[in-house]
């Protein structure tokens, strides 16, 4: 992945959202609107077995008795769920999946978006699911994961063919009373990843999970549960991209880890939905409910870089249930044009001994709110509980916003909080130093914010640091002078 | 090579150069002297390309050409260095990235590829010996709890890394120890050479003990009210500058 500064060059006279191009695929796309029916549907399109079919409908009804939430410090207009359509899927994805006789579009689609299915050509050491609209296309590898016990598929297929973990896991971390967003992904879900890592086996490879909006007037509702049994080991990574429309498309998805005994999940996500054009036009809503339970001495680590949506609501979490259990947050949110942001992190401390880490990066530009919202919360078993929180905004121009709000709720008297936080702007000083030293100003400001970003870059697997790090010149071009 | 003629600048209406006129030649080094507020500074900024100063009349030219229409960066892309009185700090960029990226912007600028890692590192290890420049703090962050005579010292090494035409050292010995003061200034010899000039411009004479001065200009009000060899500038330290400003009254 040799990255030269005229690949730099390139992307910034792209003014535009690199990946705003819809693929004319012929789409099986269910009306509009949601009711039992529907839910029904879809279970049924799926193919599942009662228990889920059961599993949804309930969710169904208690989505129907919840309000939205109303506390983020957002501000949009509030989705017509009677407007969207529930499941569409590209028509000629193959459910055998090989790859001779895929969609020529799909496979046009996955090289415009830069991924590759062929596993001859494959970036090294990752494994692919990819999920367009409501259904999984492709997922590289699985063979090679099957060897060491692993399972790496579309949600929808481990229903099928491991119904007993996901029975016994879904729904354990993230109920479906959770939240509005969280009960309506529950009844209306239709595709995602399942990963299960057997006892103490350290995944090969990093997984990874692309999700695309491709179809308009859909949303995208996307389950992911990864188990990590005991003494095992996974790095997981997702992306997204839709088309640049219009109108707002909804994304609400829930992912749900469990990291067992003395296991460790690496979850990280480059989001880089559509966040609308210059005028605040269309766009993502990205709801979305992330939460990881770690069992004794066990870890889990949310990477997180943030630079699409129109509007983003989302707060990975930590249960840290087991005695020395560790949770990690490393977060970059960028918010330019007319994007809003609030977003952080739960660290929820029941165990002895455990320990929690947040590092917030929140950078606004042009006319953006950009919040970070965090509790801490420490449970009366939790002795020696400790957490360390550093919260930092950074502002460019004079029309955007940059919150914090963090929550401490602290039960136990030997709990050890800290908290830190500062607020800086990008200044005309930096900027001229840079350019006296023959750096143009966008590109000072690409320096600028990677040095600030930097200690949660580095958390990023190593292929996708590089990526990140583009996405966010490319998310921030333009927005000064 | 630099010529400036009846330079006239301004910053939010309030004139601070008020007709400058200086010519250095390759091979010269010129002292700018005088109090605080005579223009010293923004003299500095000027040439730079900074945009806060409004160049209200005459001009500054490098070899032959007119800067005005020239952005500071291709200013920088074209031999123009100033070692800053208050560099700043740019947190998470080390002094080696920042020094990489600067490299090859330049050489961008003028066709040429990046400079490949091996000669980046030869050259870094080359020039941060010259300044006595421990190489660990090559890995820190851009100044950022860098003493003051760290951020002077680190100055002279971007100078020395970035070979400039014209070198502009805007009060580089505040801030220094003697020590460093020598280190600094035997920098900025060995880099002196028939095709660069550099422009030193102090409030003391400290410095030009180390750095000789082939010229020494007086800056009071906006203006040069005084030019002579390096003995003006004994003279200025003797006299203080109140001699000067009544000089100028007369």
């Amino acid at each position: 992945m040799a990255y030269t500064e005229d690949d730099l060059k390139k992307e910034l006279e792209t003014q535009e959202y690199e990946y705003g191009f819809y693929t004319n695929i012929e789409s099986d796309t269910f009306p509009k609107g949601l009711n039992e029916d529907i839910v029904r549907a879809i279970s049924k399109k799926k193919n599942e077995p009662e228990w889920m079919t059961e599993w949804r409908l309930d969710a169904f009804r208690i989505w129907e008795s919840m309000k939205e939430p109303e506390w983020a410090n957002v501000r949009y207009e509030k989705p017509d769920f009677q407007a969207i359509s529930y499941y569409s899927a590209p028509k000629k994805a193959d459910p055998n999946k090989t790859m001779d006789d895929v969609d020529p579009e799909l496979l046009e689609m996955y090289k415009k978006l830069g991924i590759s299915v062929d596993e001859q050509k494959r970036l090294q050491n990752v494994a692919v699911d990819i999920v367009v609209d409501s259904v999984s296309v492709a997922t590289t590898f699985q063979k090679t994961l099957a060897e060491k016990g692993i399972i790496f598929m579309p949600i929808s297929e481990a229903i099928q063919e491991h119904p007993e973990l996901v029975k016994k896991y879904m729904g354990t971390v993230v109920p479906k009373t959770d939240n509005f967003y969280a009960a309506l992904n529950s009844a209306v879900f239709t595709d995602g990843s399942f990963c299960y890592i057997p006892k103490g086996v350290k995944c090969p490879m990093e997984l990874s999970t692309y999700f695309r909006i491709n179809e308009g007037g859909t949303g995208q509702f996307e389950r992911t549960l990864v188990v990590a049994d005991e003494s095992s080991y996974v790095s997981y990574l997702e992306g997204c991209t839709a088309p640049s429309r219009d109108e707002n498309q909804l994304h609400a998805a829930v992912v749900e880890l469990i990291a067992m005994d003395d296991a460790e999940i690496k979850y990280s996500t480059v989001q880089n939905w559509f966040p609308g054009n210059k005028e605040g036009k269309g766009g993502v809503y990205n709801f979305v409910t992330k939460r990881g339970l770690c069992e004794k001495n066990s870890k889990i680590s949310w990477t997180q870089v943030e630079t699409g949506s129109a509007v983003t609501w989302k707060y990975p979490s930590c249960i840290l249930k087991g005695n020395n259990s560790v949770g990690e947050f490393y977060s970059i949110a960028v918010t330019n044009n007319f994007q809003q942001a609030d977003t952080g992190t739960k660290m929820i401390h029941l165990g002895k001994n455990t320990k929690s880490t947040i590092i917030s990066k929140g950078i606004s530009a042009g006319k953006s709110q950009n919040s970070y919202r965090g509790l801490v919360q420490i449970g009366s078993r939790a002795e020696n509980a400790r957490n360390f929180s550093q919260c930092d905004s950074l502002l460019m121009g004079n029309e955007c916003g940059a919150h914090t709000f963090p929550y401490i709720e602290a039960k136990n008297k030997s709990a050890q909080i800290e908290h830190e936080a500062t607020t800086s702007k990008i200044g005309e000083d930096q900027i001229f130093y840079c350019n006296q030293r023959g750096i143009d100003t966008e590109k000072a400001i690409a320096l600028i914010v990677n040095g600030f970003s930097k200690e949660v870059l580095n958390k990023l697997p190593m292929e996708f640091a590089v990526e990140a790090q583009k996405l966010l010149e490319i998310s921030l071009e333009g927005s000064v002078g | 090579m630099l010529k400036i003629n009846n330079l006239h600048a301004q910053v939010e209406d309030k004139e601070i150069l008020r007709g400058i006129n200086l010519e250095v030649k390759a091979g010269e080094v010129h002292a700018i002297m005088g109090p605080n507020g005579s223009g010293k500074s923004t003299l500095a900024s000027v040439i730079a390309g900074k945009e806060e100063f409004e160049v209200t009349e005459g001009s500054v030219e490098l070899d032959g050409e007119d800067l005005e229409e020239v952005a500071p960066e291709e200013r920088a892309h074209k031999g123009v260095f100033l070692s800053f009185q208050y560099p700043v700090e740019i947190p998470g960029v080390s002094v080696t990235n920042f020094m990489k990226t600067a490299i090859n912007e330049s050489r961008k600028a003028r066709g040429l590829e990046d400079m490949p890692a091996k000669d980046m590192l030869k050259m870094i290890r080359e020039k941060s010996e010259l300044l006595e420049i421990d190489r660990k703090f090559l890995s820190r962050s851009l100044n950022e709890g860098f003493s003051g005579g760290e951020k002077k010292r680190n100055e002279i090494f971007q100078m020395a890394m970035l070979e400039p035409k014209v070198a502009i050292l805007d009060e580089t010995d505040s801030g220094l120890d003697i020590d460093a003061l020598r280190i600094v200034a035997n920098g900025v010899n060995k880099l002196k050479s028939k095709e660069n000039a550099v422009i030193v411009i102090t409030h003391y004479q400290r410095l030009l003990d180390y750095i000789v001065p082939d010229f020494v200009h007086v800056l009071h009000n906006g203006k040069i009210v005084k030019s002579g060899g390096k003995e003006l500038a004994m003279e200025l330290e003797e006299k203080g500058y109140d001699w000067i400003k009544n000089e100028a009254v007369v």
